[in-house]
């Protein structure tokens, strides 16, 4: 068996063991247990990767294994990782550790919040290390099944209202999804399902311009796409911490990683004619979300909406197609995954003490727990693109990227994407000095207490990924770089 | 030149370690960390300073521009590429010196002044990243690795302004000075992809024929970069931010707000210099406009401020116009022929650095003294003060260019260049020169003399000379303020790199020094008594003037229009409307239409066999039709 499917395998034995568990002590052993587990592997994978790629492994995906599944279809269990797949599943193991310590103290209902966590985990591991359309459609959706139960049960404020939105609007997607790849399998002959070999297949471009699209779309309701994004503020306020964390963290990522890896991959012609649609709708996003943001009173809607921009940026560069751009995208994804994952965390975090996150409640808090406001402060200043951190890296390489491309329309939309780092700044600092900075308002705050360490773990984890990718870039962008190639060249065929 | 990695490494070694073991550290370990390491890389600084300008100069003349250190930090595309690494020239070499030398002075001097304050292990922690940020700034070996420094040490300076996060004030100007500099900045970012995109690199030296296809977009590009260069710099309109970045702590007014980050953007100027003076001569020229104006404007404001600090930033903020100035009168890179500016510019940068660092660290001690910004709350001091009346009396003869003090070196250089460039722009530089004089030596006699000083309504406290900590930084910096005009700067910086000797040109050094004695004499007679009638009458003559420049022209309130009412009331409310109630409305409406739908057909499976009976013979008695009939 390929180790890759150990990626599938270690969340499954985490439900077998929640599933005998007996009390809470039991469950977060477990708990612990697998997301280390995981977190190891997915940093051997990155290891063994660049080991392979230095030994000179010149070949699309490594570590591939095949295995028919229904053969009548040409549907195969198929594995295999390249540069993106393993900075995703790096960053897919990152969140789900520093989920479970996020969720260190969950009361109700602990073991079964778990199993929904870890199905969730499978079908998100399962989605990136795939190379087969099918197999990675069927690990799409079981990433989304657990998200309505997650909300729905463990959530907070109008959770079932918010539950059924998310879950009706990402399977609306999925049907486009659907949809594009029978599409995509038919167009090409109906012999295979298999991505790389797809690629090397000639869809008719009249079967491209319907199908792609379906698919971008389909895959942009995940990617908040304007105007397929309002799922996101409402879910996102509506989950607990780290259903929040892995959802904006990992799941919206899959997206992006969909809109690349299947829409633009099999279907260049179409892309190439149909983007400028798609760079309008991703343009304004990012500014829409940006200036949205600013006005917000809730926390999480605040975050929610900041995520919208950041993500709207990741399908602009995408849509912009030159090989920096696209490494920028990335980028953009793991680096939003990391401070978004954060900010819900340090969210969490904060309501559960204050048990508000209306910024008029709240001011002061820098004096009454200075670590989780610190932590905050440093979230904010990486989400506002300062260098040093991950988010200087993501958004400089995809500004560069789309400067690239010489026309009077992509410029424009690239100096208007270009102005969300000063909105970014705004509701940044608005938030900070509101809720952070200032005396204590509410008497009752002065009572409460800073992190406790199965807290600060979690956020130690993610700023030090953040800085980490913020000093030390160039490892990060060669693998992606590379490996964003196929699909920039199979555009310029 | 290996050891110049310590002078990055150094305070960012110490920013980790305070920063990170915090309130662990006793304040005054924290305070002693800091310190050293920056004595370590002021003292590296100076071997670097000694050890480069005595190397000897190349065979063209010039000092030979050393990069010991430079390393690709982030591939972007096949020829674009960020590198990280250390560059040496002359006014590199010369910015370390400054920087180190205020940076140090400020770090002993709040041993004393923030003795006592809480988060004085944080204070130190933003010195030490702020100190690392401004020196890799100015030791950029290319534009792109400026402009990541660039914005550490805005995010210091936020962090630094904001040091009281208690008070309001301290938040509201944070936020302002974050937000106007990320503003400009977004002209300097695009500026740098530009100039990428057609140079092909981002480093200061492109292939000149690259450079002459690129065409118009060139100018465009170094005139983005100036738009950051000005936010930085508080040029006028952007210069709203300095005067309310008083509110954070006095030392950090002296270094970052005086003497070293806000002159980031002259330098930044400096550093392009060749490139504007090859390819964008005009925009050059339009920055001497906007300078020019700016430290009009300023100085003009200046005179009317009661608040000391505010009095010192727009007298900042006029000194960098001359500064920007004295670089866009120049017409060509040869200092004998057009190009003197550019020494000059740096030589002012350099003088001013250190007798602004001094008014400021003087300010601090006063304020420390009679726990005030206000005149009114002052007067008669000298008597109290006497060190700090020594060193504030030195800076303001040198800001105000009375000889031998170093102002008046460097401010001549740069008057003879404005009289080369065009005659009106020498006589109005001159007289802001003349605003300067007077309006520091109103601010002189309204803290020293005037009034005596009255302890009663100061609630019976009686105003001490600075402890030992703060008053050795001032006899220290107005010591380099007596003798900074005589060192030979032509030799060392010069727009050429050629040595050239600093020749005072008579007539228009005699024309500025009598113009600063008048205005002094001025200022004296209005300003040195406990009354003063004239200035009263003055003010109330010109009633609207007055009100309108203390107010700084309501530059501040266009700014509040702005950020109030359109970005959040007239843009960002109905972005924010529009989502909830049309792009989400929509989706629920398609939720509520499908709802409805199933509601209204709902009847048809009532589960009742007659119904279904009969609607199922009906179908196939019209079945049986329709196949009867065609």
């Amino acid at each position: 068996m390929n180790f890759l499917s150990l990626f599938v395998l270690v969340p499954l034995l985490m439900m077998l063991g929640l599933w005998v568990a007996r009390n809470v002590n039991q469950v977060r052993g477990v708990m612990v247990a697998g997301a280390s587990a995981l977190l190891v592997l997915a940093v051997t994978l990155a290891v063994l990767y660049l080991r392979e790629r230095a030994g000179g492994a010149t070949a699309e995906m490594l570590f591939t294994a095949s295995h028919v599944w229904y053969a009548p279809l040409n549907i195969h269990y198929a594995v295999g990782v390249d540069g993106i797949s393993v900075v995703m599943l790096l960053l897919s193991a990152i969140i789900v550790f520093t989920g479970v310590f996020a969720s260190w103290k969950m009361q109700m209902l602990t073991k079964e919040f778990f199993m929904w966590f870890c199905l969730l985990s499978v079908g998100v591991f399962g989605f990136f290390i795939s190379v087969d359309l099918f197999t990675m459609f069927m690990f799409y959706e079981v990433a989304l099944i657990p998200m309505y139960l997650l909300i729905g049960v463990w959530g907070s404020g109008r959770k079932e209202y918010s539950a059924m939105k998310l879950t009706l609007m990402l399977m609306g997607g999925s049907a486009f999804i659907l949809m594009g790849i029978l599409g995509i399998y038919y167009g090409a002959g109906a012999t295979t399902m298999s991505l790389t070999e797809l690629a090397r297949i000639h869809i008719p471009v009249e079967w491209q311009r319907i199908f792609f699209p379906l698919t971008f779309i389909g895959f942009g309701v995940l990617g908040a796409l304007f105007p397929f994004h309002t799922w996101s503020p409402d879910g996102h306020a509506s989950a607990p911490t780290a259903v929040s964390m892995l959802h904006a963290g990992v799941l919206m990522k899959l997206g992006g990683y969909g809109c690349f890896r299947i829409a633009i991959y099999l279907m260049p012609e179409a892309a190439k004619e149909q983007a400028w649609i798609f760079l309008i709708l991703t343009g304004i996003g990012v500014v829409y979300g940006a200036f949205s943001a600013c006005v917000q009173k809730d926390l999480k809607y605040i975050n929610a909406y900041s995520s919208v921009s950041h993500c709207s940026l990741v399908l602009f560069a995408i849509l912009m197609m030159t090989q920096t751009s696209s490494t920028g995208a990335v980028l953009q994804m793991l680096s939003h995954g990391l401070m978004t994952a954060l900010f819900f965390a340090i969210i969490g975090m904060i309501y559960g003490r204050t048990h508000t996150r209306d910024i008029r409640e709240m001011s002061g808090l820098m004096q009454v727990m200075p670590f989780l406001s610190v932590c905050y402060v440093i979230a904010g200043l990486a989400n506002l693109g300062l260098p040093g951190f991950s988010g200087f890296i993501a958004e400089m390489t995809i500004f560069v990227g789309s400067f690239e491309v010489n026309d009077v329309f992509h410029r424009t939309l690239t100096i208007i994407a270009t102005t969300s780092i000063v909105i970014t700044a705004v509701y940044i600092l608005r938030l900070v000095g509101k809720v952070l900075y200032g005396t204590v308002g509410n008497p009752a705050h002065l009572q409460l207490t800073d992190a406790t360490w199965d807290e600060r773990l979690p956020l130690i984890v993610l700023i030090v990924a953040i800085a980490g990718l913020g000093l030390m870039p160039w490892g990060f962008s060669h693998i992606i770089s590379d490996s964003v190639l196929p699909v920039i060249s199979q555009l310029a065929r | 030149m290996e050891h110049t990695i310590f002078l990055l490494a150094l305070p960012f070694l110490s920013f980790l370690l305070v920063g990170l073991l915090g309130t662990c550290l006793k304040p005054k370990v924290a305070g002693l960390v800091g310190t050293l390491s920056i004595a370590a890389v002021a003292v590296l600084a100076y071997v670097t300073a000694f050890l480069y300008f005595t190397a000897g100069r190349g065979a063209d003349g010039a000092f030979a521009t050393l990069m010991p250190y430079n390393f690709t930090w982030l591939p972007l595309t096949e020829t674009l590429k960020i590198e990280m690494g250390i560059l040496l020239d002359p006014i590199s070499v010369m910015m370390l010196v400054v920087i180190s030398t205020v940076s140090l002075m400020v770090h002993i001097y709040s041993f004393g002044y923030m003795d006592g304050e809480r988060g004085f292990q944080r204070y130190y922690a933003f010195l030490s990243l702020f100190t690392m940020s401004m020196l890799g700034l100015v030791v950029a070996t290319n534009i792109f690795q400026m402009y990541v420094f660039w914005e550490l040490v805005g995010v210091s300076s936020y962090l630094l302004i904001g040091f009281y996060y208690k008070k309001p004030e301290a938040i509201a100007a944070s936020k302002k000075a974050f937000i106007v500099t990320r503003f400009a900045d977004l002209g300097f970012l695009i500026g740098i992809l530009i100039y990428g995109y057609y140079a092909g690199t981002f480093t200061f030296t492109p292939q000149a024929q690259v450079l002459a296809a690129a065409g118009t977009m060139m100018p465009l590009a170094l005139g983005l970069m100036f738009v950051g260069g000005a936010g930085k710099s508080a040029m006028f309109p952007l210069h709203i931010w300095l005067p309310d970045a008083m509110e954070g702590p006095t030392p950090v007014s002296a270094l970052i707000h005086a003497a070293t980050m806000v002159v980031a953007g002259v330098y930044l100027v400096a550093r392009m210099f060749p490139l504007f003076i090859g390819y964008g001569p005009e925009v050059l020229h339009l920055t001497a406009y906007v300078g020019a104006f700016t430290a009009l404007f300023a100085a003009v404001v200046a005179c009317v401020q009661t608040d000391i600090k505010r009095v010192l930033a727009f007298s900042t903020i006029s000194q960098i116009g001359f500064m920007i100035v004295a670089l866009g009168v120049c017409t060509s890179a040869d200092p004998h022929a057009g190009g003197l500016g550019y020494m000059a510019s740096m030589f002012h940068l350099f003088t001013h650095a250190m007798f602004k660092a001094l008014l400021f660290l003087c300010a601090g001690a006063i304020i420390h003294a009679v726990h005030s910004n206000e005149m009114a709350a002052m007067g008669g001091l000298r008597k109290y003060m006497p060190v700090t009346h020594a060193t504030f009396l030195i800076a303001c003869l040198a800001i105000a260019g009375i000889p031998p003090f170093s102002g008046f070196f460097s401010k001549d250089e740069i008057l003879a260049a404005c009289f080369q460039f065009a005659p009106w722009m020498g006589v109005l530089m001159t007289f802001i020169a003349g605003l300067t004089a007077f309006y520091m030596f109103r601010l002189y006699y309204n803290i020293f003399w005037a009034k005596p000083y009255d302890a009663a309504q100061a609630g019976g406290h009686t105003p001490h000379e600075a402890p030992k900590s703060m008053t050795i930084p001032l006899v220290f910096l107005a010591a380099v303020t007596c003798v900074a005009g005589f060192i030979p700067f032509g030799h060392f910086v010069s727009s050429d790199g050629q040595a050239y000797d600093i020749h005072l040109s008579l007539p228009v050094a005699l024309t500025s020094v009598v113009v600063a004695l008048v205005a002094i004499g001025l200022a004296t007679w209005m300003y040195k008594g406990a009354a003063q009638p004239v200035a009263d009458r003055l003010a109330t003559t010109f009633k609207g003037l007055h009100h309108a420049a203390y107010r700084r022209f309501y530059i501040d309130e266009v700014y509040q229009f702005i950020t109030h009412k359109i970005i959040f009331r007239c843009i960002s409310t109905p972005i924010a409307w529009f989502d909830r109630h049309v792009v989400d409305g929509f989706m629920n409406s398609l939720a509520w239409v499908t709802n409805a739908a199933s509601v209204r057909i709902r009847g048809l499976q009532s589960g009742n066999i007659q119904t279904y009976t009969m609607v199922f013979l009906g179908g196939a008695l019209l079945l049986v039709v329709i196949l009867l009939l065609f």
